[in-house]
């Protein structure tokens, strides 16, 4: 049986006062696409660094294609290509120079032809001789995918590669990795657009304040939402009163209202005509991701102590350093 | 390649790149040093016998060189790469903690000897030197360019900003290369300061570089060599232990 691309039992990590990761368990198998979303401060990252061995976990178990991250970590180290949140670069090397050298850590010899390719994939064959400072912010974002895939690991993970990127590379970037997912690839990828999770990651993990909160795959999570929305652009008389309870948004004479299900549609536009108004726009709206994700995080907010929420909420901005 | 190779090629890829600045500048503000103090000092410092001052004080400031780019090395290499992130590039990679200790260490020295070289090469054409025993000369060399690139390398894990590393810098390295020696016999110094020399390791270091030259020294080089080589063989397991720790490198 070939062991999980990831595997993580209950990992602990705490940083100072704050307890970062409370008992994560997550399984991965290999070929995934994986999302892993949550809010700033969940500690998306941390879990991110721990599989990197660029964090260690105060207790648990993590292995990578079945190798301990810490006993075995030479050969879970090969296994995993890691892009990193930060725009890091070395200010010394050209394009090639960096790849060749994070190749060559890698104890990889000849490894040209591949470096080749990788940078012929990412648009920058180019720019392979150009100093790293000489690059766009773009730029050294696709060095830095490149040289997470140097050593052609078969678990590649993306710790927000999208973020302040424009939307020629992104799309670029997604058909890219995507192309990679199909070759066997395992993709784990955290993101905070998500738009582009729903239609990336066939499964999702949402982590708050250290938990595993949700665990679904995306197309279960999508619609394991109870309600749906309507939109209406009423004129001739205001919302009736019997509907106010129901408005998520409103604007300029349109109001968005919530239905627990589509059996409540006609009930609600009797209400409308029975006041006299005029319906000019009806528009339906179908939950997506970003309706989950809150309502979760929303969720998660009721049901934890208000004090343990505020000290965690002032202290996660100073007590979370990336790196 | 393997890894350790590619690290040693990377360290050494970094400061030739700059050489200016971590080669010539060096070996420059050294030969400054020369021209100013073999001026001042000459016939007023006693040292040994017949030797003049300034083929003296050559030997001290090459392995003054030496020591000083060695230290500057592995630890500016390494707190560089702290602050702008990039050291996640050789943290995520399969190098052991050995890789790691032995490619910086490597690279200092070869950075010292270089700027220790550079330095030789431009005073023989000022001073005539002899070189009585060339293989003290090497190991003297080899010893304290290691020991001080293995200080580096503490400074540059330890440090988290410039800041700390000009403080080590300053506040160590640059008083305890200065007060070694370089300049002045200690049996000139009273005898206080002599005994206190004594504590200072860096002064065995130039003491039995210099005795590679004229066979003459302050005290007897085969000391000067255990001493050093136990003060490497301290540093490098201290060192050692905190990069498998993953000391303030891995969180």
């Amino acid at each position: 049986m070939t062991p999980p691309a990831i595997q993580i039992q209950q990992v602990h990590k705490r940083f100072g006062a704050v307890q970062a990761l409370c008992g994560i368990d997550l399984e991965v198998a290999p070929g995934e696409f994986f999302g892993l979303l949550g809010p700033n401060g969940a500690g998306k990252t941390t879990l991110i660094n721990i599989l990197a061995g660029l964090t260690r976990a105060d207790s648990g178990n993590v292995r990578i294609m079945g190798h301990d991250v810490i006993a075995d970590y030479r050969e879970s180290r090969r296994a995993l290509g890691v892009v990193p949140q930060e725009l890091v670069f070395d200010p010394f090397f050209s394009v090639r120079e960096t790849l060749r050298i994070q190749s060559g850590y890698f104890g990889l010899k000849h490894n040209g032809a591949w470096i080749d390719e990788v940078m012929h994939h990412l648009d920058l064959t180019g720019k392979a001789d150009a100093n790293m400072r000489s690059l766009s912010g773009g730029m050294k974002r696709r060095v830095l995918v490149a040289q997470a895939l140097v050593h052609k690991p078969p678990v590649i993970v993306l710790d927000e590669p999208t973020a302040g990127v424009d939307v020629e590379l992104r799309q670029g970037l997604w058909e890219f990795v995507r192309g990679l997912n199909r070759d066997g690839h395992t993709i784990v990828l955290t993101t905070h657009y998500l738009d582009e999770a729903e239609a990336l990651c066939a499964r999702i993990a949402m982590l708050k304040l250290g938990r595993v909160v949700a665990l679904d795959t995306t197309s279960n999570l999508v619609n394991r939402r109870d309600s749906l929305y309507i939109k209406l652009r009423i004129s001739g008389a205001t919302l009736p009163e019997a509907l106010v309870g129901r408005v998520r948004d409103r604007h300029a004479g349109e109001h968005t209202l919530r239905l627990r299900s589509y059996a409540e549609i006609e009930p609600v536009l009797a209400h409308v005509r029975e006041s006299g108004a005029q319906i000019d726009e009806l528009e339906l709206l179908q939950p997506d991701l970003e309706d989950v994700f809150v309502q979760i995080m929303n969720m998660e907010k009721g049901r934890e102590g208000t004090e343990e929420r505020r000290a965690s909420s002032l202290l996660s901005p100073l007590a979370f350093p990336n790196r | 390649m393997s890894g350790f190779g590619t690290l040693l090629y990377k360290e050494l890829l970094r400061f030739w790149k700059v050489a200016f600045q971590t080669i010539a500048g060096p070996v420059l503000t050294t030969l400054l040093y020369l021209l100013i103090f073999s001026h001042v000092m000459q016939g007023q410092a006693p040292v040994y016998g017949a030797v003049p001052y300034s083929a003296f004080l050559v030997p001290g400031l090459v392995m003054m060189a030496v020591l000083q780019n060695a230290f500057a090395n592995s630890s500016s290499s390494l707190i560089q790469s702290k602050i702008t992130g990039n050291v996640i590039f050789i943290l995520l990679p399969p190098l052991s903690y050995w890789d790691f200790f032995a490619a910086y260490v490597l690279a200092s020295v070869v950075r010292g000897v270089v700027v220790g070289a550079g330095v030789l090469l431009v005073s023989l054409g000022f001073v005539d030197l002899s070189f009585e025993h060339p293989l003290w000369i090497l190991a003297f060399t080899l010893c304290g360019s290691a020991v001080l690139g293995t200080l580096g390398l503490i400074a540059g894990i330890w440090s988290e900003k410039f800041d700390q590393i000009a403080a080590f810098q300053s506040f160590i390295i640059m008083p305890l290369t200065f007060l070694s020696g370089v300049f002045y016999s200690i049996h000139s110094l009273p005898q206080f300061w002599q005994d206190l020399s004594r504590f200072n390791p860096f002064f065995y270091m130039i003491d039995g570089f210099r005795f590679g030259f004229f066979g003459a020294s302050d005290i007897n080089p085969a000391l000067g060599l255990a001493v050093s080589t136990a003060c490497l063989l301290m540093l490098a397991a201290f060192t050692l232990a905190l990069l498998k720790r993953g000391y303030k490198l891995r969180h």
